[in-house]
């Protein structure tokens, strides 16, 4: 079983709600997938964690073999390949690896080589199975490295805990993709309900369940509002408090305080059968 | 003409706040919001007459049903998992990337391309130029919209002296598009040891395209050991620290009445003027 943690906008307490709840569930899965920003470590502290990195393919020209015919520079859709001074060159990093120029290469002068774009690391904090994904700094898309954590859990029959990238975009919705409820960590300003609603159409789009978290709750605020107009659950508030925000801070567990676990708890239980719903 | 662009690697640290308070303490006629995924800067200003376009990323493909012979060469070929069968082949939009690789090896020209709308863009344009866009939901090509933003932006320039540009959270394509061209790159993070590991990574993102980069640390009481340690370690990377930000719960408030925070007079309203100070002066404004 899949729960994954969104919210559009950033710094909503995506991890915060993640971390806690993998950690309270006890025997579950903890999958970093803001692998441009991953965080997810900095609370599950594990020593000689295990990594494996993640590779993608660019096409490397045999420049005795090209015969100058141009047809990949021509079909290649991300400009990734130029026709530049009587030679193919090969801009990796706009690279797709989709492997079209070798297909339409009539002198066989492509091959393709691996290059890395990022980690898969892999550990235990307590019970709790954890993998974080890592993107290399420079690269543009970290959708293959969360295709590949999320290759890892697909067969497990733990609760997964899937703390997703901030925005709306290809690798949110990877991050989704086979996630069986949605928890969307929204907090009450103008910005918030903005992307908080952008989100949630499009976990309504692909017929995900869904359940909200107000961070940073105010008494009267604009996500309860939004809860009610369309009908979502409010799994639970967290109140704008500087302990949490200080014990937060500092990659410590807010669940491990007894005031602020309860919290944790009641947003873990409502979470768990509303799934099962 | 300069350009400043606002980025944070970690969301949330207040990027959006920082750049409506300095588009008012500059007076700014020209700004930018590159954050397309997850847009703000139009809630607090839209100003100026609204011109929204289609934004058309790359073509999709599609498969023609009746000339399909079902034979999966596509699904074989698609390295994005794009391609599913349930009684028919079929394409998946969100997972396509365009590459066209199935209309390469169809043997009955059975795919094409068509020309898919990934999101919308808008220009206010009054006593002020806006530029800004909303990707749709699930989309790639978030970095060729913040292209598109920008673009639209200097076709419309005339002789501006800062332009403003609110950038996103992360490192991946749509900083990447944003960092461009800009002549500065503030980045605003929090004293949380996750603002810290995700300030690095932009820093050195930012690096690797050569762009030059200040910090300013937001709701920096919230943690003063953490704050010290940013502060050290941006006098040992030799990067500016143009200053601190208290929290105030005000902020939000103001916000949330599409107020910039720089329209009264307080503790935080004071403490960005002062980082707005120390960035001009980098950028000899």
């Amino acid at each position: 079983m899949q729960i994954a943690v969104l919210s559009g906008k950033g710094g909503t307490g995506k991890t915060l709600v993640s971390v806690n709840l993998a950690r309270l569930a006890k025997d579950s899965i903890y999958v970093d997938c803001d692998v441009e920003e991953p965080n997810g470590l900095l609370y599950f502290k594990i020593p000689n964690i295990e990594e494996e990195i993640v590779y993608t393919k660019y096409p490397v020209i045999d420049h005795d073999k090209c015969i100058g015919c141009r047809k990949c520079t021509n079909f290649c859709q991300f400009n990734a390949m130029a026709f530049i001074l009587g030679k193919v060159r090969v801009f990796k990093e706009l690279c797709h690896s989709c492997g079209g120029c070798k297909i339409v290469c009539p002198a066989k002068a492509i091959e393709e080589k691996e290059k890395e774009i990022g980690k898969i690391k892999h550990g235990y904090h307590d019970s709790t199975e954890v993998f974080s994904g890592e993107m290399v700094l420079g690269e543009e898309s970290g959708v293959p490295i969360i295709k590949a954590l999320l290759n890892k859990v697909e067969n497990s029959n733990k609760t997964i805990f899937i703390d997703s990238p901030p925005g709306n975009g290809c690798s949110v919705m990877e991050s989704i993709r086979d996630a069986d409820y949605c928890i969307l960590a929204a907090e009450p300003s103008i910005f918030g309900l903005y992307n908080l609603n952008m989100v949630y159409q499009l976990t309504k789009n692909f017929q995900k369940k869904v359940g909200l978290v107000i961070n940073k709750s105010t008494d009267d605020n604009l996500i309860r509002e939004f809860a009610a107009e369309n009908e979502v659950k409010i799994l639970g508030e967290i109140p704008m408090d500087l302990e949490l925000a200080k014990i937060n801070s500092e990659g410590n567990f807010v669940s491990q305080i007894s005031r602020l676990g309860t919290i944790f708890e009641d947003i873990l239980a409502q979470a768990l059968s509303e799934v099962s719903l | 003409m300069k350009q400043l662009l606002i980025l944070s690697g970690k969301g949330g640290t207040g990027k959006t706040t920082i750049a409506s308070a300095f588009i008012r303490l500059a007076d700014a006629k020209a700004f930018a919001d590159c954050d397309v995924e997850a847009p703000n800067l139009h809630l607090l200003n839209h100003d100026g007459q609204k011109e929204s376009k289609p934004y058309l990323g790359m073509k999709k493909a599609q498969i023609k049903e009746d000339l399909c012979i079902d034979c999966g060469a596509c699904q074989r070929n698609c390295r994005f998992g794009a391609i599913d069968f349930k009684a028919k082949y079929h394409i998946d939009p969100y997972a396509c990337e365009g590459c066209a690789v199935c209309t390469l090896v169809c043997p009955t020209n059975a795919i094409e391309m068509i020309n898919s709308i990934d999101g919308e863009t808008t220009i206010f344009r009054g006593n002020r130029l806006f530029s800004t866009a909303e990707l749709n939901m699930g989309s790639g090509n978030s970095g060729k919209l913040v292209t598109e933003v920008k673009k639209n932006l200097k076709d419309n320039l005339t002789n501006e002296e800062l332009i403003i540009i609110d950038g996103s959270p992360g490192i991946g394509c749509p900083v990447i598009a944003s960092l461009s061209g800009v002549d500065m790159v503030l980045i605003v993070t929090e004293p949380t040891l996750s603002g810290i590991s995700d300030m690095e990574r932009i820093l050195r993102t930012a690096k690797i395209f050569k762009v030059k980069t200040a910090i300013c640390v937001n709701k920096y009481d919230t943690n003063i050991d953490l704050t010290q340690k940013i502060e050290t370690y941006a006098l040992a990377e030799k990067i500016a620290f143009t200053g601190v930000i208290p929290y105030d719960k005000k902020v939000v408030e103001l916000i949330n009445s599409r107020r910039s925070v720089v329209e009264e007079d307080f503790s935080v309203s004071r403490a960005i003027k002062k980082v707005f100070i120390s960035v001009t002066e980098l950028l000899s404004i």
